[in-house]
């Protein structure tokens, strides 16, 4: 039976990851996202799972993968300079194929930055940030409930590809209370599973197999180019099969808006606000930002005279929609940053000042 | 004929890549007979570091997987975590246990992560090329140092079983070395200790093992040996520091 409850994002986030199956939880304090760690702390072990604070982001994205290269299920959650930390890590899972669900509650940088919301780390989740032809597929919900769900389907796409998957929210729907329909306890993954599902994981041979190797090092220049090709096969596929995003009233739109997770929110009332001043307005919302949807690109009106890029960063994102729009429309930005979010009415302003110019 | 020597099973049958007189294989092998003698080599899951032992995954006949460097113990507390029942060791170098690891191993240890980590200190930096270690020796010459190391720029060597040793949840620290028959035998007997401790739960336990570098020391295998006992042994006194009395 599903129930439903009012929770706090970084709650809701734990237990959702918790009714996926995750049994191993490791992190390291640092707001907006220290509910995480501490819901985990108090839950985990009541469904036989194990939590550990761990004495860095370094350290616990390398107990996460100790936990996971036994073939359990593992989540890890941090916020942006913690995730700065992580990335040697995730570089590190992606080369030795160790699925893992990691949970970033973003936060205002550079540098520590500020703890109120940001998306400044789309280029550090998106383009890398560890070393070498990696990409960790990223999902951008932008409410508590499709967290929820998108943490939950995490687990079983990290299993499918082999490799980690990170779900980007800010500081604001991690702090915020909603209405969430929490999933089904998912049962966790059982020794006999891990053998048949997992026969690469460490679980030690018995004397009845020959002994299993997780490894990342390939020294040979021939062994290492088959791998990455290999990989990259992988995040191919990925690009064919993870893609997710919703478009809204692009046709007829004189500007389109392109935004995630809380901006996206924003958006929406902003476009509401344009249509009470007789213009036209429609929204592409990346869910996955890593594969980036370029085909929404496809589907916009060629009357559409602008599109937007609206951000809680410098125009990071509006790299990804120039590529992906390819000189057929101009494209602008609208943002704010170190914390600040805009109003509607603010993004509505600035948007007919841009068509002003434009016009 | 009686067969009175036997290859461990733990070692699968394959040459190692170390250099002549390297006593990596030597501390490769102590830890594989002790655990197939504990009847434990289909329990075991062994963390390799970043080091020249990156490999020994080909030689250990264990479950093993590669950690990114100096991050074996926290790799290992993960390990630990998920499955309770399993022995779980790391192997590290002193470049990647003492210096880019010096904090994973000390929340190890002070957490009480019931694993065994062999440390393989050589002194030197043996698979970048012989670059100074946070436990070259005061005067040994190092490719970062070819005055050899002066303690008013690099400090002094550091003592890691000392260091570990005060820390409550390290149950069992001995220091040990690979430079004689005699010493190589109670090498083996402080690294079933450290299983025994680990088998009984008991907590972190930890085998310094002081080693060779003929390579990057520029000595061969003989004079390294003398070298390891002359210099080495006076600074990193061997003994144990903490051992609790169920494994007595
Ligand atoms: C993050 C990172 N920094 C540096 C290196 C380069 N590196 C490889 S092995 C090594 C030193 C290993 O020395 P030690 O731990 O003493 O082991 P040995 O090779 O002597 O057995 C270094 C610095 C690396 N692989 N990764």
């Amino acid at each position: 039976m599903k129930e439903k409850k009012l929770m706090k994002g970084n709650e809701a986030f734990a237990e959702a990851a918790i009714r996926g199956g995750c049994s191993l939880y490791f992190g390291y304090p640092i707001t907006p996202q220290n509910e995480i760690p501490e819901y985990m702390s108090r839950e985990l072990h009541k469904v036989g799972g194990t939590f550990a604070q761990a004495e860095s982001e370094l350290a616990a994205i390398n107990m996460a993968y100790g936990g996971a290269l036994t073939g359990k299920h593992v989540f890890i959650s941090s916020s942006s300079p913690g995730i700065a930390l992580m990335q040697e890590g995730m570089s590190f899972l992606a080369s030795a194929e160790v699925p893992l669900v990691i949970m970033n509650v973003s936060r205002g940088g550079p540098g520590v930055g500020g703890i109120q919301p940001g998306q400044g780390d789309y280029r550090q989740v998106t383009k890398g940030g560890g070393n070498g032809d990696y990409h960790v597929p990223v999902f951008a919900p932008a409410s508590i409930q499709e967290s929820v769900d998108i943490i939950y389907e995490a687990v079983p796409i990290a299993d499918e590809y082999r490799n980690p998957v990170m779900v980007l929210v800010d500081g604001m729907l991690g702090q915020m209370m909603e209405p969430v329909v929490l999933p089904p306890i998912r049962r966790q993954i059982t020794s006999e599973e891990i053998a048949q599902k997992k026969p690469w994981a460490l679980t030690g041979h018995k004397g009845e197999r020959t002994h299993n190797v997780v490894k990342s090092l390939r020294l040979k220049p021939d062994e290492l180019e088959k791998h990455n090709i290999h990989l990259e096969d992988k995040y191919k596929k990925m690009k064919r099969e993870l893609i997710r995003y919703q478009t809204d009233r692009l046709q007829g739109a004189t500007v389109v808006f392109v935004a995630f997770g809380t901006m996206s929110r924003i958006i929406n009332e902003a476009v509401d606000h344009l249509e009470k001043a007789g213009i036209k307005a429609g929204i592409i919302r990346p869910i996955s930002l890593w594969p980036f949807p370029d085909q929404a690109f496809d589907e916009i009106d060629p009357c559409t005279k602008v599109i937007i890029s609206a951000e809680l960063s410098l125009g990071q994102m509006m790299e990804d929609i120039k590529s992906a729009v390819a000189g057929r429309f101009p494209v602008e930005l609208i943002y704010r940053v170190g914390g600040m979010v805009p109003t509607p009415m603010e993004v509505a302003d600035k948007t007919k000042k841009i068509l002003e110019v434009i016009a | 004929m009686k067969k009175i020597f036997e290859y461990t099973k733990g070692m699968l049958p394959v040459s190692t890549h170390y250099c002549p007189g390297c006593t990596h294989g030597i501390a490769h092998r102590l830890v594989m007979e002790v655990l197939e003698e504990r009847g434990l080599l289909g329990e075991s899951i062994g963390v390799a570091p970043i080091g020249c032992s990156i490999l020994s995954h080909n030689y250990m006949n264990v479950d093993m997987c590669e950690s990114a460097h100096g991050r074996a113990p926290a790799v290992a507390s993960g390990i630990r975590r998920a499955m309770p029942d399993k022995i779980v060791f790391t192997y590290q170098g002193d470049g990647d246990l003492a210096s880019i690891g010096a904090g994973e191993i000390v929340h190890a240890a002070h957490r009480g992560e019931k694993f065994t980590t062999i440390f393989v200190n050589n002194a030197i930096y043996g698979m970048t090329g012989g670059q100074m270690a946070p436990t070259t020796l005061i005067g040994q010459k190092s490719t970062t140092g070819i005055e050899g190391r002066k303690k008013e720029i690099s400090g002094m060597p550091l003592r890691v079983a000392e260091m570990l040793a005060t820390i409550d949840g390290a149950v069992f620290v001995e220091r040990v070395a690979l430079n004689t028959p005699a010493n190589i035998r109670k090498a083996k007997k402080a690294i079933d200790k450290a299983f025994a401790v680990q088998e009984k739960r008991l907590g972190f336990s930890f085998v310094e093992v002081l080693s060779t570098c003929p390579t990057n020391w520029g000595l061969n295998p003989v004079e390294s040996l003398k070298w390891l006992g002359k210099n080495m042994i006076p600074y990193y006194p061997l003994g144990n520091l903490r051992s609790p009395e169920e494994v007595e």
